[in-house]
């Protein structure tokens, strides 16, 4: 039988062909860490007693989860990682003032490709697959071993393949569509296993394709993966400063399951409390008051993000009793909306802009949420107490639906405000 | 291994199991202190060292913070028994050598407070105290070897 994508990649990478199950040990192209993973993994490395790390270029530190610092221990372990940089000469450690949300940061300086083999420890590394890479988050002691290596394991995962139909309705993006999958197939659907995506994927734009694979972990999977096209050449074109390589699934590859998504059906979703796959249709939502909106995050932090929320915001005033934030993923983004005029709109509209963070998205800081409270994001886990209190609430959507919903005080669609 | 049973339901997540308010700092005995707090704020009084963590479905989804596992591991917790684990959490646990059996009928067949024995070399676990025994599927020789080790740092110390 032929191979997967994800199979294709880890063959040539260890120069044989792979059977899903088994166990190997993989060269990787990029290594990654923030500021609440890294400094473990740091620790770590230092028990191994390696002198340096297997390569300056191909590690990636970027601060991003509490800074700019929110208080004394956060600014402890981003210096953890400074200092570890300086001393081994790490290239892409990123400050504040360059740094973006990591996932959001690392495709747009060119430093993940298509082919690649990156692991980064943070679960939402497998957004890298809308480059037709085979990338996955793991933990902090992965990362320490990979940075003295160069290398990591895995098990060969076999694969779920999404073969996708259609076009999107209007207002319903790549958030909608990855929502509506894991609603389909639950938070545990894809466990240790790919999903690869192919079809119509012509339909979806590059922020779209990111944000779908952002996600394939609250669906459990160990990587989600596109197909490379023109439109990734096109992303990737300017920004790569290395070679890469294209691959292509085997016509016969094996694949445990096969769904067809019509994108023609999929209306805006909503995720409600407390898993990313409790998911409606947002014409069975109902009215739920909600008291803060999140724009922003490693999921819908894009441009493209920021271009549909200006285009809803423009003219309009947030509803009184909703705090809203927006959160530009990188400086490169932040600077587009400014240059765009969007910053001036969302402020007018009644917003508050922030500095690129990973902030309140996994509750960390600038807009936690008190007991009671609701908020929607367009961030990517709603657990209890994801977002502050425990006894507050996460709704999931689109950028344009938290946009549209910020303005009526409760989650409704686009089309109610327009 | 031989403890107490503490018992949870599905897709505990990393977030309820050390939440991020917390990941301002790496330091396992603070982080045992807060260890599914979000959950079950008598976590903390109940668990003894030794004692084994039963779950469910999917448990360690979310964030790939090792935070988690080292919680649990700090708290004092020996072993985790559970239906199926999230694939970080899975190769965390293993990373930092915390012993962890995925055995669907094991966790059906063991009740809070019950006391298991655990052979994590062969995967059997008995439930002294209903006297039944069931079997784990044993790990590949590869992660054995890591967890002979005592997780991958040490491992890859040997091979360096």
């Amino acid at each position: 039988m032929g191979l997967t994508l994800t199979q294709k990649i880890l063959s040539a990478k260890i120069g044989r062909e792979v059977k899903a199950g088994e166990l190997i040990e993989v060269d990787v192209d990029m290594v990654l860490g923030n500021d609440v993973t890294a400094p473990v993994a740091i620790k770590e490395f230092e028990k191994i007693g390696k002198e340096e790390v297997f390569d300056k270029t191909r590690i990636a530190l970027v601060p991003d989860h509490f800074v700019p610092n929110k208080d004394i221990k956060s600014a402890e372990q981003v210096n953890i990682m400074r200092k570890f940089a300086k001393k081994h000469g790490i290239v892409n450690f990123f400050e504040v003032g360059q740094m973006g949300i990591e996932h959001a940061l690392l495709p747009e300086k060119g430093l993940v490709l298509p082919g690649d083999v990156v692991i980064g420890a943070d679960s939402h590394t497998c957004t890298y697959g809308a480059l037709t890479c085979f990338s996955t988050g793991v933990g902090s002691t992965d990362m320490a071993a990979a940075m003295a290596t160069g290398k990591a394991w895995f098990k060969v995962p076999e694969a779920i393949k999404f073969v996708l139909k259609g076009d999107l309705q209007k207002w319903v993006s790549g958030k909608d569509v990855i929502l509506y999958i894991i609603g389909k197939i639950g938070v545990d659907g894809a466990l240790y296993k790919s999903m690869e995506f192919t079809g119509n994927i012509k339909a979806l734009s590059m922020d779209d394709r990111f944000t779908i694979a952002n996600m394939a972990i609250e669906a459990g999977a160990k990587n989600g993966i596109f197909d490379f096209d023109e439109i990734t050449e096109a992303y990737v074109k300017g920004r790569a400063k290395r070679e890469y390589k294209i691959f292509e699934r085997d016509v016969d590859a094996e694949y445990s399951e096969v769904y067809e998504i019509n994108l023609d059906e999929i209306k805006p979703q909503v995720a409600f409390p407390h898993l990313p796959e409790n998911t409606r249709n947002i014409d069975e939502v109902g009215k739920v008051k909600i008291d803060q909106v999140v724009i922003g995050s490693c999921t819908n932090g894009r441009i493209s993000d920021m271009e549909i929320a200006y285009k809803i915001l423009k003219g309009k005033k947030v509803h009184p009793d909703v705090r809203l934030l927006i959160f530009p993923a990188t400086q490169e983004i932040y600077l587009e909306c400014v240059k765009r005029g969007y910053i001036e709109e969302f402020i007018k509209a009644g917003a508050a802009v922030s500095t690129p963070t990973c902030g309140p998205c996994l509750g960390g800081h600038i807009g936690i949420l008190a007991k009671g409270e609701r908020a929607l994001a367009t961030t990517n886990r709603n657990f209890v107490g994801r977002m502050g209190h425990p006894e507050s609430e996460v709704y999931l959507s689109s950028p344009a639906v938290a946009a549209a919903s910020a303005i009526a005080g409760y989650i409704v669609s686009p089309e109610e405000v327009e | 291994m031989q403890g107490k049973a503490i018992k949870y339901g599905d897709n505990i997540d990393t977030d309820v199991i050390i939440p991020a308010r917390y990941l301002n700092t790496s330091d396992p005995q603070e982080l045992a202190q807060h260890c599914m707090e979000d959950l079950d704020k008598e976590f903390k009084n109940k668990v003894q060292e030794g004692d084994i963590l039963v779950v469910g479905e999917n448990f360690g989804s979310g964030s790939s913070r090792e935070h988690a596992p080292i919680a649990i591991k700090a708290s004092g917790i020996s072993c985790i028994i559970a239906k199926s684990f999230a694939r970080i959490f899975f190769r965390n646990a293993i990373n930092i050598g915390l012993p962890i059996l995925e055995c669907r009928e094991a966790v059906e067949g063991i009740e809070e407070g019950d006391i298991v024995l655990v052979d994590t070399d062969n995967g059997s676990i008995k439930n002294l105290t209903k006297g039944t025994e069931f079997k784990a599927q044993p790990f590949p020789d590869f992660i054995k070897e890591i967890m002979k080790y005592g997780g991958l740092i040490n491992y890859v110390r040997e091979k360096v």
